[in-house]
């Protein structure tokens, strides 16, 4: 069956309807957490953006690894979305993480160990991403970016186990069993519609990432309009 | 550029990382083992501070670990609030002129900044509030009204 437009719209309208249902249950369905009250309502999006952003970057490394052992030109569109999207997400990680510091901790941001490493994280992908604009060669950028997405992956594990390498005050992971019913649900779907939302986002610019690559190198400027002609 | 070469950077690139991220996480506890000093602690335990003697004494240091209620019955309910931030060993009295947020109690852990004054009193004026990994909704409408209290100045 061919569809009347791109597939990842149709996963794109799913993630809206159940990112919106979701936020409505985390915010009105379920109860408010027993120690944080209301405030502790803004998790549903910061540890769905939180898994994401791994999962994503995750898929940026791999990405590399395949380009650099394949050399197939699809792994570079796929890194080139995977990086984008995955800086969107920790953006968003950032913010809502700001924001959830000021009422529990008292503070919008601090220096320590997991709040850091989450800053470099994010600083070494927009650093990847900043070399791949500089660079006008499609392989020379899919092999230099490769290895560079290699050595950001080093922030990853960095990142998430901070909490346990570090004495840190951003609470540990948790497991599904210390989290009550209701909430966990609510970390659930939340998490599964950021998920899609980012499938949705990967696949639009993977289309861009193929675009350029066909592209090559930047049009050249148009001459400017000599006064006769206008 | 040719396969091999490729592969080459790949394993390159693999190797600086996987080495890389080692240094990170082994070297301080290294040096901690070596020097019997680790230097990246974002606070100390009560037990460490009082080891440390003047040494902890001289600088504004983070002191972290779990409240105890203060000897004030109404410790909580006004400011300088007053009470022990303790770990297995040892605890150490905080005096804070700063509110804390609201999900401060007891048995919480907490993080302070400030100084060990000369009578053993860590003056602060910021409480950070470290919260469990462990989310629950209120057990009744008591607890319910509790998740929203805010400290109240006498």
């Amino acid at each position: 069956m061919k569809l009347p437009f791109a597939w990842e719209h149709l996963i794109g309208v799913i993630a809206l309807l159940l990112f919106c249902y979701g936020q409505v249950f985390g915010l009105f369905m379920v109860p408010p957490d027993a120690h944080m009250g209301d405030v502790a309502r803004i998790l549903f999006v910061h540890v769905p953006s939180a898994w994401n952003a791994f999962f994503v970057f995750t898929i940026a490394f791999v990405c590399a690894l395949g380009y650099l052992i394949s050399g197939r030109k699809g792994f570079d569109h796929a890194l080139e979305a995977a990086l984008e999207v995955g800086i969107l997400l920790t953006i968003l990680l950032l913010m809502t993480g700001s924001i959830f510091a000021k009422p529990t901790w008292d503070v919008w941001w601090k220096w320590e160990p997991r709040l850091t490493s989450s800053a470099i994280m994010l600083m070494t992908y927009v650093g990847v991403v900043v070399l791949r604009s500089v660079v006008q060669d499609n392989e020379r950028r899919a092999v230099w970016s490769s290895a560079a997405t290699i050595l950001a992956s080093v922030t990853l594990p960095l990142t998430y186990f901070s909490v346990q390498i570090w004495r840190s005050i951003h609470q540990i992971q948790t497991s599904p069993a210390d989290i009550d019913a209701p909430l966990r649900m609510a970390w659930r779907i939340n998490a599964l519609a950021v998920l899609l939302l980012a499938t949705w986002f990967l696949a639009r610019r993977w289309r861009i990432a193929a675009r350029r690559w066909e592209l090559g190198d930047a049009p050249p400027l148009p001459e400017p309009l000599q006064p006769e002609e206008v | 550029m040719k396969p091999w070469q490729r592969l080459l950077l790949a394993f390159g690139a693999l190797a600086v990382a996987g080495g890389a991220l080692l240094f990170i996480v082994f070297s301080d506890k290294l040096a901690g083992d070596i020097f019997g000093d680790e230097n990246l602690v974002f606070y100390w335990s009560p037990t460490e501070l009082l080891d440390a003697g003047e040494k902890g004494r001289r600088a504004t240091v983070r002191l972290g670990g779990m409240v105890r209620p203060g000897d004030d019955p109404n410790w909580d309910r006004k400011l300088p609030i007053e009470f022990y931030v303790e770990d297995a060993d040892q605890r150490i009295m905080v005096r804070s002129t700063g509110a804390p947020p609201q999900m401060f109690r007891e048995g919480i852990g907490v993080v302070v900044e400030g100084k060990l004054n000369s009578d053993g009193v860590f003056e602060t004026d910021r409480v950070m509030v470290k919260h469990s990994n462990e989310y629950r909704v209120p057990d009744d409408e008591a607890e319910m009204a509790d998740a929203a209290r805010t400290l109240t100045l006498d």
